[in-house]
């Protein structure tokens, strides 16, 4: 067996993930998420806040519970069974903050929290950024 | 080429084994020395966490041994994490001359192979071996955050946190190291650092090969035939491999990876890897096995990944390795 036919054959008889399975948990809690993004909204139009603060608040509001729950160390368990249910929504985004802070703690608030603390939701900081300039510029020309 | 070192005197007279919650909790738990149910061993660090627990294991190892500090020559280990600071840090109030090793998670075999070839070349009376590995820091140096949100490949292995340490020496004991073969690096094209048992196995299988070729010895020779962390998948892939070659092995053929843990209960998927699986294992397990008589020939092979962060970022394949040595229970 040389090595291109010894990885075909590790990876064909290595156990996937169940996809389908994946997929419905996925589904469930990420709706139930925003399902709660919708109450929160709701209760902050509720409460006489404008529209457009409400879901500024509402987003505020799953970050804070996400990095909560984070730190109280629920949302690693959760995940585990949500997987892209709690990844794709805002709350994975608080997560990817937090959780590298909150370790990063023992080297320090500077070189440890601060530098540790984007190492994951980094890359999505800078490619967003720079979609959203490119797609920014096609709209300037386009109008 | 000859493979097989032979060694004339070599005695392993002592182990020590100390492990965490989720070990304490697993099938074997009664064979450990001590346990610990906090992380950070009584430490404000995962790292210093380490060091604690590699300083309680060798603790253990002299008492359990009746010997102080300047009765051992020298200390030869290592862990998982940059630089292996763990054990530095652990070892370095002990004045006993040390020796860093690396050989990922065949450490223990690797220290215990270059221990044997001091005391038989009769350089040192005796040595302390050991290896670590938690659970904390190896997920933060190698993977991620432990409280981001990320979901295991069932191909994934779950690091022991545990040190193993034990005490070989030219005074006889009853149980010698006989034979030794050192590993060779097997690059297999396994890029996957989630199934690493598949990017070891054919390291494991190239030493077994090597030592059954030149030996002469059978599979039912042995007691046990222990790998040190290739977990379930791996396992599955030497059985198969050394079977294609003409080597079967039966029953006898295990894998400290699947051993340590309740894998189903547990959620282990693949079982257990890390420095401290076969350290702890055959330091608590195998070795108290042997003292009552129940096994009295064992094989142990130490396998080791050896990859890095950005090695993996670079995408590299898994370099691995497998280090063999063979125990026996002789009447004295």
């Amino acid at each position: 067996m040389n090595k291109k036919e010894y990885i075909k054959y590790a990876e064909s008889r290595a156990k996937k993930s169940n996809c389908i399975v994946n997929c419905v948990k996925a589904f469930l809690v990420g709706g139930l998420i925003c399902c709660i993004g919708q109450a929160f909204k709701d209760l902050y139009i509720y409460l006489e806040v404008e529209e457009e603060t409400a879901v500024i608040l509402e987003a505020v509001t799953l970050i804070f519970l996400a990095g909560l729950f984070t730190g109280i160390g629920w949302f690693d368990k959760i995940a585990k069974q949500a997987g892209a249910g709690t990844l794709v929504p805002i709350t994975g985004f608080s997560n990817a903050v937090t959780s590298p802070a909150i370790e990063a703690k023992t080297e320090g608030f500077i070189t440890g929290v601060a530098s540790q603390m984007f190492i994951i939701a980094g890359p999505v900081i800078v490619y967003g950024t720079v979609a959203s300039i490119i797609y920014g510029v096609i709209y300037f020309f386009i109008t | 080429m000859k493979s097989i070192l032979r060694f004339s005197g070599v005695y392993l007279a002592e182990t020590a084994t100390t492990v965490g919650k989720k070990e304490s909790e697993g099938p074997l738990s009664d064979f450990f020395d001590s346990h610990e149910e906090d992380v950070y061993f009584g430490t404000d660090s995962f790292e210093k966490a380490e060091s604690e627990m590699v300083r309680r294991t060798l603790n253990i190892l002299l008492g359990k041994a009746n010997k102080k500090p300047e009765d051992i020559s020298l200390i030869l280990g290592g862990d998982l994490l940059n630089q292996c600071v763990a054990t530095s840090f652990a070892v370095s109030k002990s004045q006993i001359p040390f020796l860093g090793l690396y050989g990922a998670c065949s450490t223990i075999i690797e220290s215990a192979i270059v221990a044997s070839s001091f005391i038989n070349g009769g350089l040192v009376d005796n040595a302390a071996i050991l290896a670590s590995s938690h659970f904390c820091t190896a997920e933060r140096q190698y993977r991620f955050p432990l409280e981001y949100g990320s979901q295991k490949t069932p191909t994934s292995q779950n690091t022991v946190t545990g040190c193993g340490s034990y005490l070989l020496q030219n005074e006889q004991t009853s149980f010698r190291v006989r034979e030794a073969v050192v590993g060779k690096i097997v690059d297999n094209g396994i890029k996957d650092a989630n199934n690493m048992g598949a990017a070891m196995a054919t390291a494991a299988v190239d030493t077994i090969l090597r030592y059954f070729n030149e030996s002469g010895a059978k599979p039912d020779d042995f007691d046990m035939i222990a790998t040190g962390d290739l977990g379930i998948e791996g396992h599955e892939i030497s059985l198969e491999l050394l079977k294609r070659c003409g080597l079967n092995l039966g029953q006898n053929y295990t894998d400290c990876g699947m051993l340590i843990y309740d894998i189903q209960k547990q959620d282990m998927q693949a079982g257990a890897s890390g420095c401290a699986c076969m350290a702890t294992v055959f330091g608590g397990y195998l070795f108290k096995r042997m003292k009552r008589n129940e096994l009295r020939n064992v094989l142990l092979i130490g396998t080791g990944a050896l990859l890095n962060r950005n090695s993996t970022l670079q995408n590299e394949s898994i370099p691995s390795i497998a280090h063999l040595i063979h125990i026996v229970r002789e009447e004295i």
